[in-house]
């Protein structure tokens, strides 16, 4: 067969196409799926608690992504500066990935705990308050803003479809886990420490009169980077190794 | 217009099927509307309803009083005027909102806006990109594509009602992607951020294109497929496959926006850049490349340097793109084999990149002295070289040693603006500048002057942006890996945020320019379009008289 047979046949010259540019797509992204090393054993990873899920929708929402990564590669500077290396495994529950492209601020994934609560806050509201050279978009409307949950067990039940491991509790106690979450005062504030090992319960905010889109954000970006335990960690052995 | 041409026997399918689409999506965008506990599904299902009826009226106004006479033509050029406009419109449009966001980088204070969230950098940015991109680029190589394959197969656009479905439904499109990033709707997918819902709307104009593009090379009187279309079909099929794919997701409910990717972090991700670099070869590339193969001979008056190269350039070229996309991971968590695959895949990429450059610049042997006289040619040939430009620096930057420096910086976005408005800006302009006089049945265009005005206005743009964003990226680099005497890191972040102040500065210059570059081109092609030449010389003379006929008949 000589190329003018493709020439002359719209379908054939289509099909072969399709061939041609599937081959890559399949090599590459295909194993990715099924070879076990390409995520890590590690202990602590468990699915976000609904606080944080709608934090998380919130820095989707502003292309948070678009300016600040959450990937730490494993250069020297990298790690000095923002902490151990990112790991597969500690972005397996995340629909979409986050670790962005481009760092026009800094890199996010272990920002959990750098910061305190107060500081993230007017941080949010006015970021050259604090950092004067910062070029940051001040999103001061997200402490004025009440959080929309109306949907957040619809929300779970949806990651639960692609994957990740909620339980028919976590579902039914959605609502009331992510209210506790906000408000350490709470009856529920024990129940979503036990659901979620390491979740952070108080007023992210300092706003005890409302869940805002600030409680909401605020506690995803102080857990993030928070869960994986490094010292149970072992980079070296075999079912590690990629 | 509107003078009737006796219908055919029987009743045409597609004046059936496209009413009772649009009426489908109308039903549709009722429930969500009266349904949807999502405000922001609300306001969508609204605009959509709006978009509907604009493109309802219009098919009752094409179609209300019969057939219309043009539709008996040998070729269907309005909807492909009907692009032109759209492109030059969506192309302003989203320029217009980079030289914001460059601006709102530059002086941060001055371009925010506290309390409100619709304005801020993280939402205009996708509107930017997915303005120039798609708003722009896809209605150029949409009206591109529907003119180049009546032509090369002597044959009118297949569908009767379908390329008008086709055209409206892309810009339906673009208006409820451009308004959601502003409301805040968005997958968080750079360059795929529109939600479920405008994903499945977008696939089923994306069939309809493919079938009228397959259509009308059926109905084809040439025995053979022109190159042009080969990289046309790549590009319509292989961006099909790359948006279903990317786009898998689990809706919050039918009546929410919000959904959740169906793959999670390390897949998700290189599902994410498997697409992402592919809009960049198969939309950016592919697709303009069939606009190098049809408007760089046609202008030059001169045939393809070599055949044999075409299909070597073409068959290499969608076989290596699709491995690159891993180079967007380097030393990222994606498993090492794959960054390796990435990058070797992307270093071959050169090849074949060059091949195609190579075919493009040859073309003009024996018309060189044309790039003189011609500054239309010479911006298309300019684009060309750009396209070298872009693809020697892409192989470069996804060698891993250089992508350790360059990944996460502006050098990125200095590459990503020598191809986005060298190459793929430069062949539009120069498409469109071929296309309006084509079209409209002008002599020439208005005024070649502003054209010269245009092209150095936006060279220099380009340049200013370029070297800024290559300085500023390689010094943020080299910052943030810099140690003192005491094995300490030298610079805070926050410092070599500091330092990138005057060059995004310097590149808001650059846009800016070439934003008035485009703005330029918009009044010539309006005032060709109008029938207006403006300069007078011996070789306008000569032609004065046709153009005063052509004046009289239109």
């Amino acid at each position: 067969m000589n190329h003018g047979t493709l020439e002359r046949h719209s379908l054939l010259l289509l099909v072969a196409i399709l061939i041609v540019v599937s081959i890559g797509g399949l090599i590459e992204i295909a194993p990715l799926f099924y070879i076990g090393s390409t995520i890590e054993k590690v202990q602590g990873m468990r699915p976000y608690t609904p606080l944080e899920l709608e934090g998380r929708n919130i820095y989707v929402r502003e292309g948070c992504y678009l300016c600040h990564s959450q990937m730490i590669r494993p250069l020297r500077d990298e790690v000095e500066r923002y902490g151990h290396y990112s790991l597969a495994a500690e972005s397996m529950y995340d629909h979409p990935f986050q670790w962005g492209s481009k760092r026009t601020g800094p890199d996010l994934a272990r920002v959990g705990g750098k910061y305190s609560d107060e500081w993230q806050r007017a941080h949010l509201a006015d970021p050259r308050s604090v950092v004067p050279e910062s070029v940051m978009p001040p999103y001061a409307f997200l402490e004025k803003t009440p959080l929309d949950y109306r949907n957040i067990a619809d929300q779970l039940k949806a990651n639960r479809a692609v994957g990740v491991p909620y339980t028919e509790a976590d579902i039914a106690n959605a609502k009331t886990d992510l209210e506790a979450q906000a408000d350490p005062n709470s009856d529920g504030a024990d129940a979503i420490v036990k659901r979620y090992p390491k979740a952070q319960v108080r007023d992210f905010d300092g706003n005890p009169k409302q869940v805002s889109e600030a409680d909401a954000l605020i506690a995803y970006l102080q857990m993030l980077g928070t869960l994986v335990d490094f010292s149970s960690y072992k980079a070296d052995a075999p079912e590690n190794k990629r | 217009m509107q003078a009737a041409v006796s219908p055919g026997p029987g009743i045409r399918l597609d004046l059936v099927l496209v009413p009772t689409l649009l009426a489908l999506a109308a039903v549709i965008g009722v429930v969500e509307a009266a349904r949807s506990p999502d405000p922001l599904m609300v306001i969508q299902a609204w605009t959509f309803l709006a978009c509907l009826l604009g493109a309802g009226v219009w098919f009752m106004k094409r179609y209300g009083g019969g057939i219309p006479a043009d539709e008996a033509g040998a070729y269907q050029n309005d909807v492909v005027k009907a692009g032109v406009i759209a492109a030059m419109f969506w192309g302003i449009a989203g320029m217009l909102v980079g030289v914001v966001i460059a601006l709102q980088l530059a002086f941060p204070a001055t371009f925010s806006f506290p309390d409100l969230p619709y304005f801020n950098f993280g939402r205009l940015r996708p509107l930017h990109t997915s303005a120039v991109i798609f708003a722009f680029g896809g209605n150029v190589l949409i009206a591109t594509s529907f003119y180049v394959v009546q032509r090369t197969c002597k044959a009118r656009l297949a569908g009767g009602a379908w390329p008008w479905f086709v055209f409206c439904g892309y810009q339906t499109f673009i208006v409820l992607a451009g308004t959601g990033y502003l409301l805040g709707i968005t997958e968080g997918r750079e360059y795929a951020e529109p939600e479920w819902y405008l994903d499945i709307w977008l696939t089923i104009v994306w069939v309809a294109y493919l079938l009228v593009f397959l259509g009308t090379i059926w109905k084809r009187k040439e025995p053979h497929i022109y190159v042009a279309n080969w990289f046309y079909l790549a590009f319509i099929v292989t961006i099909a496959l790359l948006h279903v794919v990317n786009n898998l997701s689990m809706p919050v409910s039918l009546l929410e926006t919000k959904s959740f990717s169906a793959f999670s972090g390390v897949q998700d991700a290189l599902t994410q850049w498997w697409y992402g670099h592919n809009a960049v070869g198969f939309f950016l590339t592919a697709g303009f490349l069939a606009i190098m193969y049809y408007f760089i001979p046609k202008r030059a008056e001169r045939p393809v340097y070599s055949y044999r190269l075409s299909i070597v350039h073409f068959w290499t070229l969608i076989f290596i793109y699709i491995w690159a996309g891993p180079h967007h991971l380097h030393y990222t968590a994606l498993p090492e084999w794959a960054q390796t695959l990435g990058m070797t895949f992307s270093v071959m990429l050169w090849m074949p990149s060059w091949g195609g450059m190579i075919n493009g610049l040859m073309t003009l042997s024996g018309a060189w002295d044309k790039l003189r006289t011609d500054p239309v040619l010479r911006m298309l040939v300019v684009s060309v070289a750009f396209y070298g430009m872009a693809t020697f620096e892409g192989p470069v930057m996804s060698v891993k040693a250089v992508n350790a420096l360059s990944h996460y910086t502006d050098w990125t976005i200095g590459h990503v603006h020598s191809g986005a408005l060298g190459w793929v800006g430069f062949v539009s302009f120069g498409a469109l500048y071929c296309l309006v006089p084509w079209l409209w049945k002008r002599e020439r265009l208005y005024s070649n002057t502003l054209v010269e005005w245009h092209f150095w206005v936006a060279t220099i743009g380009i340049v200013f942006y370029i070297t800024a964003m290559w300085v500023s990226g390689i010094m943020q680099g080299l910052m943030w890996r810099a140690y003192n005497d005491y094995g300490f890191l030298e610079y805070s972040f926050v410092e070599t945020v500091q330092a990138m102040h005057p060059y995004y500065i310097i590149r808001a210059m650059g846009g800016f320019l070439y934003l008035s570059g485009a703005l330029i081109m918009a009044y010539n092609l309006w005032r060709t379009i109008r029938g207006d030449v403006r300069e007078a010389g011996a070789q306008q003379i000569a032609t004065a008289p046709a153009l005063a006929v052509q004046g009289a008949v239109s």
